[in-house]
């Protein structure tokens, strides 16, 4: 929230027509749909992800939103409707939590295969079993390797605009890939914030029509798509998805700038946010709404004298690696907070930590410890006791006192 | 009060009026590679035949599927996209939309447009039947799904589904030293399911390849009637039924003459019998033996006596004792149950 300044003169020279209005992050997601002028929309309940068709149906049924909007009797259907609309040429939206992400998963695979530029929402939960409604990363993360785009959001305000920005970078056709909004079940879905709301023509102006192409299934042209190709041709059109990967940073960049020079909220580095990092001997990072308590963590650390920061990644399909591996060596230790779990991963971190290390290990100059800390699962609180203790055991490794690499964090027994 | 939607129909197309009045073009061609005597390919053909170049046809994963689109090798001339093994139905009902909501705000021209997507058995009558079930309950989308039925999952190596005859040799249900029958499920009774389950539904027919004229009337009257409709086709398979490939025709008529596949149309509810079915049903033709069936194909091979009489009491029973013969399964028994009165 920190970000969402609006430069003074700015505001003076363009009239956007903005309207401010207090919502949650579905919400503000369901706006940037009507926004966008979605034209097909599939639903399914599994909470927390749901409610942001309860307000697409009450757009629709408002006469203020114009699409098909179809209740589907799973999320496998949900995400195969969706996948065909878009190949027929309509602009697609849909989502899903949890399990429901992954009944879905069938469908997951093949949609970034397809070309597919469905915007999906995920309402981050804690996959079964036990049950349970709160957050967790683990579903959206599961896609991490089958060529969906992955952002996460910590607020609602960053949620309509990223939803707005995954509709030009889905459907820009150098990418033509699937688009997750990971929002923080309950911490994010649910909560609401004043969010400004930007008018019609200027999304309109930002945001143009979806255009298939030579990719478009009608009648009028007459193509197969997906044949069997088998070991003759399938290693070839792998790459064409991995060659989509090696630009997609730069296509991310250039929307951002727009967007910003659009609608004039300024998000600076897309693909990750730094807070009070310029003179930090250690930085904690992270993703999603655990960006609050870790923010009042750390004014209250800076109390105290110590120099400690965040960074919260945003993007982590694409990873920005070599962005990330020359911020991080500047600091002398990083603790990274997931919210996931990857069992029987190297040093049995989180994903995210793995993925960190990953990237310091070829983009980085120095390497300071980079340690994971697995914490808030299953939609626990991460609490500002658990931050500082994160950051204290941080502290540690930076002054050369070895730590676990892995420690959960916030933890009974 | 009727409870169809009088929704706009998809095309205007009138029933082929004799096989001299069809017309020359294809659009399912040359291409695929299919084995000889493919009853399923025969479908493909006829059913593009039918819907004509406007048309869009979504094929879930099967034989239809592997055996029937190679990369760079295509057969269709008209619009094909693969769809998931158990997608048929919402993949007809995402097509169907995209073009209704775009033509509606302008961004496509007006004009019907035949949404078809195609399953086999397997993706049909087991993993897509969810999809399709709630695909059939949307009146607002024209659509049509047609199931080719070779009554196994007949590209993965031959094995059973749920419309697998009763005993049948698949390599899922070979017979061994001690069970000969491993396949004790009787055949999923897919039309008059779809049919009794989505009384919104205004046509859903069974055909044979054998008599491609009917079939192809059928798959054009589905597309012009409006709304979701449903076709279940029976389709003999040289491989996975084993037999000689030059029987393919004259399986499609025997199982029609033994009355093991009747051949009807529901159209807005009303039952209409049609070829030796509809003889069958007044009594002008007297079924054949299931035998006459069962023995021309190695799957059955390992039956015994009993096994065919079995076969054919349970044939016996659906015409003679189902309360719509050969369609619906609750026995005439129940008209005659009276409940005490109060």
């Amino acid at each position: 929230m920190a970000t969402l300044t609006v430069p003074v003169e700015e505001k003076k020279k363009i009239d956007r027509n903005e309207q401010e209005a207090l919502i949650t992050g579905a919400e503000a997601i369901a706006i940037a749909c009507k926004l966008a002028n979605v034209d097909v929309v599939t639903a399914y309940p599994i909470r927390p992800y749901d409610t942001v068709m309860q307000y697409i149906s009450q757009l629709v049924a408002d006469g203020e939103m114009d699409c098909e909007y179809i209740v589907a009797e799973g999320e496998h259907s949900q995400f195969e409707i969706v996948k065909h609309a878009s190949a027929c040429g309509a602009r697609v939206f849909c989502g899903s939590s949890g399990v429901g992400w992954m009944y879905a998963m069938e469908c997951l695979t093949v949609t970034p295969a397809l070309r597919i530029p469905l915007v999906a929402m995920v309402g981050n939960r804690a996959l079964d079993d036990p049950g349970a409604f709160g957050v967790e990363h683990n579903d959206a993360l599961a896609v991490r390797d089958l060529g969906w785009m992955l952002t996460w959001v910590d607020s609602a305000q960053e949620a309509l605009d990223t939803a707005l920005i995954a509709y030009r970078v889905a459907e820009d056709r150098r990418m033509f890939v699937p688009l997750a909004i990971s929002c923080d079940g309950a911490f994010l879905t649910h909560s609401q914030a004043l969010v400004k709301i930007p008018a019609a023509e200027q999304v309109k102006k930002f945001l143009p029509r979806y255009n298939r192409g030579d990719l478009l299934l009608h009648p009028d042209n007459v193509i197969s798509v997906a044949p069997q190709a088998n070991e003759d041709w399938v290693m070839e059109i792998r790459r064409q998805n991995y060659a989509v990967t090696e630009i997609a940073c730069d296509v991310i960049r250039e929307v951002y700038a727009d967007f910003e020079k659009t609608f004039g909220r300024k998000y600076g580095n897309p693909f990750f946010e730094e807070y009070m990092t310029e003179d930090a001997d250690i930085v904690l990072l992270g993703m999603g709404t655990m960006s609050t308590p870790v923010r009042v963590a750390i004014r209250k650390l800076r109390e105290e004298g110590k120099k400690v920061g965040f960074v919260r990644l945003r993007w982590f399909r694409p990873f920005a690696g070599p962005e990330l591996a020359k911020c991080l060596e500047r600091f002398k230790a990083v603790g990274v907070i997931d919210r996931d779990f990857s069992f029987g991963s190297p040093d049995l971190s989180g994903v995210v930590a793995t993925e960190v290390r990953s990237a310091m290990y070829t983009g980085a100059a120095t390497r300071p410890p980079v340690l994971g800390f697995i914490c808030g699962l299953g939609g626990r609180e991460v609490t500002l006791p658990d931050v500082e203790n994160m950051a204290e055991i941080t502290f540690e490794a930076a002054k050369g006192k070895a730590q676990p690499l892995t420690q959960w964090i916030g933890v009974r027994g | 009060m009727s409870t169809f939607v009088d929704e706009k129909p998809t095309q205007d197309l009138e029933p082929f009026k004799g096989v001299k009045k069809v017309p020359h073009e294809e659009y399912y061609t040359s291409g695929h590679r299919t084995c000889q005597g493919c009853e399923s390919a025969q479908i493909m053909k006829l059913m593009a035949k039918a819907a004509g170049p406007r048309t869009v046809v979504l094929g879930s994963t099967g034989c239809m599927y592997v055996a029937n689109t190679s990369y760079y090798a295509t057969p269709w001339g008209v619009p094909w996209m693969h769809t998931q093994l158990g997608s048929s139905g919402s993949s007809a009902l995402g097509a169907a939309a995209a073009f209704r909501v775009q033509m509606r705000k302008g961004f496509m021209k007006d004009e019907p447009i035949n949404v078809i997507a195609f399953c086999g058995d397997g993706g049909g009558a087991d993993m897509g039947l969810g999809a399709i079930s709630a695909t059939m309950c949307h009146p607002d989308y024209n659509l049509l799904i047609l199931m080719y039925d070779n009554e196994s999952y007949a590209n993965t190596d031959i094995q059973i589904s749920g419309t697998s005859p009763y005993g049948v040799n698949t390599s899922f249900s070979t017979p061994g030293k001690v069970k000969r029958i491993m396949n004790h499920r009787w055949k999923k009774n897919m039309a008059p399911l779809i049919m009794a389950g989505h009384p919104t539904v205004k046509y859903v027919g069974t055909i044979s390849t054998s008599y491609p004229l009917q079939a192809m009337n059928s798959v054009r009257k589905a597309l012009s009637i409006g709304g979701p409709t449903f076709i279940h086709c029976l389709n003999p398979c040289p491989k996975g039924w084993d037999f000689d490939p030059i029987l393919s025709f004259e399986l499609g008529e025997l199982a029609v003459n033994t009355g093991i596949w009747p051949l009807y149309e529901i159209e807005c509810g009303k039952l209409k019998l049609y070829g030796k079915t509809k003889d069958i049903a007044n009594g002008r033709f007297k079924r054949l033996p299931v035998r006459d069936y069962l023995l021309k194909q190695g799957r059955f091979a390992h039956f015994i006596e009993e096994d065919i009489e079995y076969f054919q009491s349970k044939i016996d029973e659906m015409w003679d004792k189902w309360l719509v013969p050969g369609i619906i399964p609750l026995q005439k028994e129940i008209e005659a149950d009276n409940p005490p009165s109060l």
